[in-house]
């Protein structure tokens, strides 16, 4: 019962645990955390079980209630699904771990809504991704979406801020989404995504289904922080307390990634969109853009979660860009690149998190010398994360990177590859520049006895339970990095859609 | 010509409330007003879904002996209604988290005017 069911199931236990956490942790506050752990862990698993169902009997379609789309409605597990799901749900258990004692520590957060809002929006995010209709997608898009500006507003005194015009910007986002499913309804007179995808090529000629398209990427794009839609993306990530940044940069914005990758090639068609519309080469050029802006952004950036929140501007546009090449390489150096950002993105919040609860601070310029003596393995987690964005060999983000200049190369595209080089050395100019600060200086002090004194060289390391998950995601990179051919072949080149 | 735009008033109407939303959230300095110009544009599309299922000389989707299983064209196709029930809870849900984001802000900067608020942030960081 559990195998047939377990498509649905990862939605199914994180909504219940959602909505039962405010009831059964109301006396003991303590229970929330150990049932968002279960929910994790239970959805990590199914995710493991579904990816390896998937790669052994193919494509399993999953009906509610027995009704035969499209008139029912459908979860699809495809390889694409599957990835997604497993590396949404693995990241959310590791930054749930470090959670345990910041959560608490962070001023005037109450644990037990914001454990049941957590899972809430990891339910959306579960569902946007198994969804086989163009409407359950919307609905769990507003899931995931209400959840995250809870969540955002609960940090700083400028979070609320923040999240309302993450509010305003999102809602008109989801909107366009929903009108751009009303006119593919009108038109096509179905909902669901492998239905739509077989009538669609009848009406390619229409001009209601342009203007679908359109605002469907106009939606996405926002959710995805795309270029021009990126104005929501540095305060909303700087203000939020550590766990929702840690939660929302790894995973909300590849979302919006996802769901664009999912309608323009799985529901409108590869041809369509890149030869007819040349809407992939829109986004390409606005991706490319964002990778340069946000990246020099992200230099004169002073905070370091600021710094980080502009850097996801530009990983963004990576991801955008490998969707925008439209060939087989650049979609595997998009795909690959969704995991390798969501742990990369994961692992440096994590630190800067540590930094705040340990130092009070996450400031570049402040960052004294012997932090590399009191806090090794954080900072050495720092350095990991920071070599693998800027694409240091034998860290994972290298080998996205690869495959993005192969797709570049293959489309003879070399305003991209250029794009694509020189994000890289900016890149290292601004994470080079925290790690010059943490690790190249001798560590020196007005006068000796400040120096010998213990306690400025003591090991000051944060609790195990935040430094453990950092760890992980630090070795993950590096171990992920050397195991890449066997993700690729195994798994994402069963994703590339036909026709392209 | 003017068939065309007799014909699709209720299109016509859908986008003049857009452009209005739109520009409420967009223009206006007042946070509530913003979000009435969202309320708006949310508005304008359900409006837009429930004007693409009108149908002339039709009838509600119940079995009617008079008309038959067979004769889909005198039924009216009640899933955009049924779709705008769901999106009428979601735009009920985000205005409530918007209206509590707007309270949480007010009591932190004592301003619902988004230019003062700014000046205010601006000093806040400056510190």
């Amino acid at each position: 019962m559990i195998s047939s069911n377990s498509a649905a199931l990862t939605p199914l236990i994180l909504l219940f645990m959602a909505v039962s956490i405010p009831i059964v942790a109301l006396k003991k506050k303590q229970i929330a955390f150990f049932m968002v752990m279960i929910a994790t862990s239970i959805s990590v698993i199914i995710s493991f079980y579904n990816i390896f169902r998937v790669l052994k009997v193919g494509t399993i379609h999953y009906h509610f209630g027995g009704w035969i789309p499209p008139i029912g409605i459908e979860y699809v597990l495809d390889p694409l699904s599957s990835f997604m799901c497993l590396v949404i749900n693995v990241i959310a258990l590791l930054v749930l771990i470090h959670s345990k004692k910041i959560v608490e520590m962070e001023s005037k957060i109450k644990s037990v809504p914001y454990y049941a809002l957590v899972l809430l929006m990891l339910c959306g995010f579960n569902g946007i991704i198994l969804a086989g209709d163009l409407f359950n997608l919307y609905v769990f898009l507003e899931i995931c979406s209400l959840s995250m500006y809870g969540l955002i507003s609960v940090g700083e005194k400028q979070a609320p801020v923040a999240a309302f015009r993450y509010l305003i910007i999102g809602a008109v986002g989801s909107s366009f989404y929903l009108l751009g499913v009303g006119f593919l309804y009108i038109t096509t007179g179905s909902l669901n995504m492998v239905d739509v995808r077989s009538i669609i090529p009848h009406l390619y000629n229409e001009p209601t289904i342009i203007v679908a398209i359109s605002l469907m990427v106009i939606g996405f794009g926002i959710k995805m922080a795309v270029f021009p839609f990126h104005g929501w993306l540095p305060d909303a990530y700087t203000y939020a307390p550590t766990t929702s940044s840690a939660l929302i940069a790894p995973t909300g914005t590849k979302i919006g990634a996802y769901a664009m990758l999912r309608i323009l090639f799985f529901v409108f068609g590869v041809n369509y969109v890149s030869k007819t519309l040349h809407i992939t080469d829109i986004l390409a050029w606005l991706s490319a853009i964002g990778i340069i802006y946000g990246s020099i952004m992200a230099i004169s950036q002073k905070e370091m979660k600021r710094m980080l929140a502009y850097s996801s501007v530009s990983q963004i546009g990576y991801i955008g860009l490998g969707i925008g090449l439209c060939n087989p390489m650049g979609l595997i150096g998009a795909v690959l690149h969704v995991m390798n950002h969501a742990i990369m993105k994961a692992c440096l919040f994590l630190v800067a998190g540590n930094y705040r609860v340990k130092l009070g601070h996450s400031n570049i310029f402040k960052l004294s010398d012997n932090i590399r003596k009191k806090k090794p393995w954080t900072t050495a987690a720092f350095t990991v994360g920071a070599l693998s964005m800027v694409g240091i060999p034998p860290t994972v983000g290298f080998f996205s990177k690869w495959y993005l200049v192969l797709g570049t190369i293959k489309n003879s595209s070399w305003v991209f590859l250029a794009v694509l080089l020189i994000s890289s050395l900016l890149n290292a100019i601004y994470f080079f520049r925290v790690l010059e600060k943490v690790y190249l200086k001798p560590i020196r002090s007005t006068n000796l006895e400040e120096l010998n004194m213990p306690e400025n060289n003591k090991k000051d390391e944060v609790s195990s339970s935040a430094l453990i998950p950092v760890l992980i995601l630090a070795i993950a990179l590096i171990v992920l990095g050397l195991l890449n051919t066997i993700i690729v072949k195994g798994i994402i080149e069963k994703m590339i859609p036909a026709g392209m | 010509m003017i068939d065309f735009f007799l014909g699709h008033y209720g299109y016509w109407f859908a986008i003049l409330l857009m452009c209005l939303g739109l520009y409420g959230a967009i223009m206006k300095k007042n946070l509530i007003k913003k979000l009435i110009g969202i309320a708006i544009f949310q508005t304008s599309i359900i409006i837009f879904f429930v004007a693409s299922s009108s149908k002339w000389g039709a009838t509600v989707p119940i079995f009617d002996e008079k008309i038959g299983v067979a004769n889909t064209a005198k039924y009216i196709n009640p899933l955009p209604h049924t779709l705008m029930l769901t999106a009428i809870v979601v735009g009920v849900a985000t205005m409530g988290v918007a209206f509590a984001l707007v309270i949480s802000i007010f009591q932190k900067y004592k301003t619902l005017d988004e230019s003062v608020l700014l000046k205010r942030m601006k000093k806040d960081n400056d510190i």
